[in-house]
């Protein structure tokens, strides 16, 4: 079941590391990367996503400087913006203004546009570095249950079952509550962002288990792992050398998938009230702030709902583009 | 059939154990590794600002300064057994099941969780049926009529349900079904189902949809990806060569082969559903069990923390090993392979 490639001329050389094409101005055959950014690059919803995703690193990376161009800090509060009869924003759209891009949160008058910038710094930090917890462990258990088989196996297929089945929001929250405010060696928000990080990272690590599980099921039996140890490769060689970079597709795919998700969790830990601790702007904690005002003042509870719903989105379609276009079984 | 049951008991029971050995860890192990004493610990399980008398009754009472496995020991027979506290005046019975007790509002657990299950139940069964229904018919036609603009649309509003956070979707619908039109109550309404089912279904309305929402689009996906596989196997090919009309073709033999692994997944979704009610109850502040633990972590109210992920936990593994049997019954397969 091959898919045709919708690259012109690439169907005489879709097999990967392809035969040199005979003739033709091409005489080079692409590896299967090469391949896969062709058909990604083609997918204007994925690189749509790609591109939104590139931007909100980009905002959280430079938030100090858009910030400071902007002249609004995220804690800064401008109570000269706020009714003092209502509590809320004046001004119409809540306080939207060229001064105050997406308005002013009601009581304190924070700009909302500089929290949400800040607010992407968090997202994006505990996304990445929970993916990464995620990853490694996942990889690893995955690997070794799918290589070795037998009560290896059955071990850790029941105990990412276990993972699987349980409220880990509950957990996660419990686990929170129960830390100190200093420990580790860390204190204050860089511990907080850390055992988040830890918790959201070690909890979702059986959705990239099972999937690096049944991969390497599939690989395990192939010639070249064979080949590989009957010329006495060890255990520990056919790992790291013949499973491994046979897994990074979809290492890279499920990472890109899983990103959003762990961006999901750490903004509903934030909402429930045991994320990183404020002042500090998290998208989560400012709709958790938004609750009470969903009335008097929209854009307070949209800004933040927004962006981690644009954000999310944006990983997501970037990678279904992205496993659309390293699978060769899948049709455009 | 028996000795399968008896076989997914045994396992259940196994589970359970492993599972109070979690719940323990994360409450009393882990904090300890993070460096904190037995007075610390004591002083965070009575909430702030503690008299030093008080640290030491609760150190007392949770047997903070035994070795471990005395303290895990004591914890799990509480559970089985009920426990008694010494308040210093006067002796506690907390009767088994006992999910602790709260030195903060001097009150059991378990009565309270109770109390709150019902509201908890009614959202999730609500939301569950829902989402069930809509995520299926969807998932179907959207297979069958694959590359259409209906399968499109519901792809792409499946896409936005599963990046749209719940607390997010919940506070628009207030927004717009509550307050600019409104057609149901504000959050915070919860009547009981045995006062006035219909004011208690209309208060549920929006949480259950709300809830509904995310998984219905994980689900549409889901069954539309099955759907899709099943549709090209060769079966359905013999049974539309065997002339059967295609009604017969999608229900009694796709239909039927794709929601298998649905129903595997649901079994295992008991989890993230509850994860799901916590944030659903918290945004329209509904009294249930999620928003039980999150006024306790917020009130630093850790026994009651404690109870409610102990009480989940023990939850969700009686619910697996409830779909386990009912789904060997279904489906003679499982039996037999297991």
């Amino acid at each position: 079941m091959t898919a045709p490639l919708d690259v012109p001329g690439a169907a005489e050389e879709a097999q990967p590391e392809a035969v040199a094409q005979t003739g033709g101005t091409r005489d080079r055959g692409r590896s299967l990367g090469q391949i896969a950014w062709m058909r990604l690059r083609k997918d204007k919803v994925a690189m749509t996503g790609g591109a939104f995703v590139v931007l909100m690193a980009l905002v959280a990376l430079f938030a100090p400087l858009i910030v400071s161009l902007l002249g609004h800090p995220p804690n800064q509060w401008n109570r000269e913006m706020i009714d003092p009869a209502l509590g809320t924003p004046m001004g119409p759209m809540g306080g939207m203004s060229g001064e105050h891009l997406f308005g002013v949160e009601p009581v304190t008058g924070r700009d909302i546009f500089s929290r949400i910038v800040y607010g992407a710094r968090i997202s994006m930090l505990i996304g990445f570095l929970a993916t990464l917890v995620s990853v490694v462990i996942g990889t690893f258990m995955g690997i070794i249950a799918g290589y070795f088989g037998g009560w290896v196996d059955a071990l850790i297929s029941r105990l990412m079952d276990i993972f699987l089945a349980f409220p880990l929001l509950l957990f996660a929250m419990a686990l929170v509550g129960v830390l100190p405010d200093a420990a580790f060696g860390l204190q204050d928000n860089a511990l907080r962002i850390a055992i988040l990080v830890f918790i959201i990272g070690f909890f979702n690590w059986p959705y990239i288990g099972r999937i690096i599980r049944g991969q390497t099921l599939s690989l395990r039996e192939r010639e070249f792992v064979e080949a590989s140890r009957s010329l006495g490769a060890s255990n520990f060689y056919i790992l790291r050398k013949e499973l491994l970079p046979n897994l990074v597709a979809p290492i890279l795919v499920y990472s890109t998938l899983l990103i959003p998700t762990n961006i999901l969790f750490e903004a509903a830990l934030s909402f429930l009230g045991v994320g990183v601790e404020p002042p500090t702007a998290t998208w989560g904690g400012m709709l958790s702030e938004a609750v009470d005002y969903y009335d008097s003042a929209p854009n307070f509870m949209l800004a933040p709902g927004l962006a981690i719903f644009l954000t999310v989105l944006a990983f997501n379609l970037f990678g279904d583009g992205l496993r659309d276009a390293l699978d060769p079984r899948t049709q455009s | 059939m028996i000795r399968y049951i008896f076989r997914r008991l045994a396992a259940g029971v196994v589970l359970l154990l492993v599972v109070t050995m979690v719940v323990f860890a994360i409450f009393f192990l882990v904090p300890r590794l993070a460096g904190i004493d037995s007075d610390g610990l004591a002083a965070r399980y009575i909430g702030k600002s503690p008299s030093p008398e008080a640290i030491a009754a609760v150190k007392e009472r949770l047997n903070l300064d035994e070795p471990i496995t005395v303290q895990y020991w004591e914890f799990v027979s509480g559970l089985v057994m009920g426990q008694e506290y010494d308040s210093g005046t006067d002796i506690i019975h907390c009767d088994a099941p006992c999910f602790g007790y709260s030195f903060k509002t001097n009150t059991e657990v378990w009565p309270q969780l109770l109390e709150r299950l019902p509201v908890t139940g009614s959202l999730a069964i609500g939301a569950a049926v829902i989402w069930l229904v809509a995520g299926v018919s969807i998932g179907v036609l959207s297979a069958l009529r694959r590359g259409s603009l209906l399968d499109r649309a519901a792809m792409m509003t499946a896409l936005a349900g599963v990046s749209l956070p719940i607390f997010f979707t919940g506070l628009v619908s207030l927004a717009l079904l509550s307050y600019y039109w409104p057609i149901f109550p504000p959050g915070g309404s919860y009547t009981d189902f045995t006062e006035n089912p219909l004011a208690w279904a209309h208060g549920l309305v929006l949480p259950w949809v709300t809830l509904a929402f995310l998984y219905a689009a994980m689900y549409a996906r889901l069954t539309r990806a099955g759907m899709l596989d099943t549709m090209g196997e060769d079966f359905i090919r013999t049974a539309r060569a065997k002339g059967l009309p295609e009604r017969t073709v999608v229900t009694k033999h796709g239909l039927r082969a794709a929601l298998t692994p649905i129903i595997t997944i649901f079994g295992l979704d008991f989890g993230l559903m509850l994860g799901g009610a916590v944030l659903t109850e918290s945004t329209f502040s509904l009294p249930g069990l999620g928003k039980f633990a999150v006024d306790a972590i917020r009130g630093s109210d850790l026994p009651v923390v404690l109870g409610v992920t102990m009480f989940t936990a023990v939850f969700v593994v009686i619910a697996n090993l409830v779909v386990d049997v009912l789904y060997a019954w279904v489906d003679p397969r499982v039996r037999v392979g297991a």
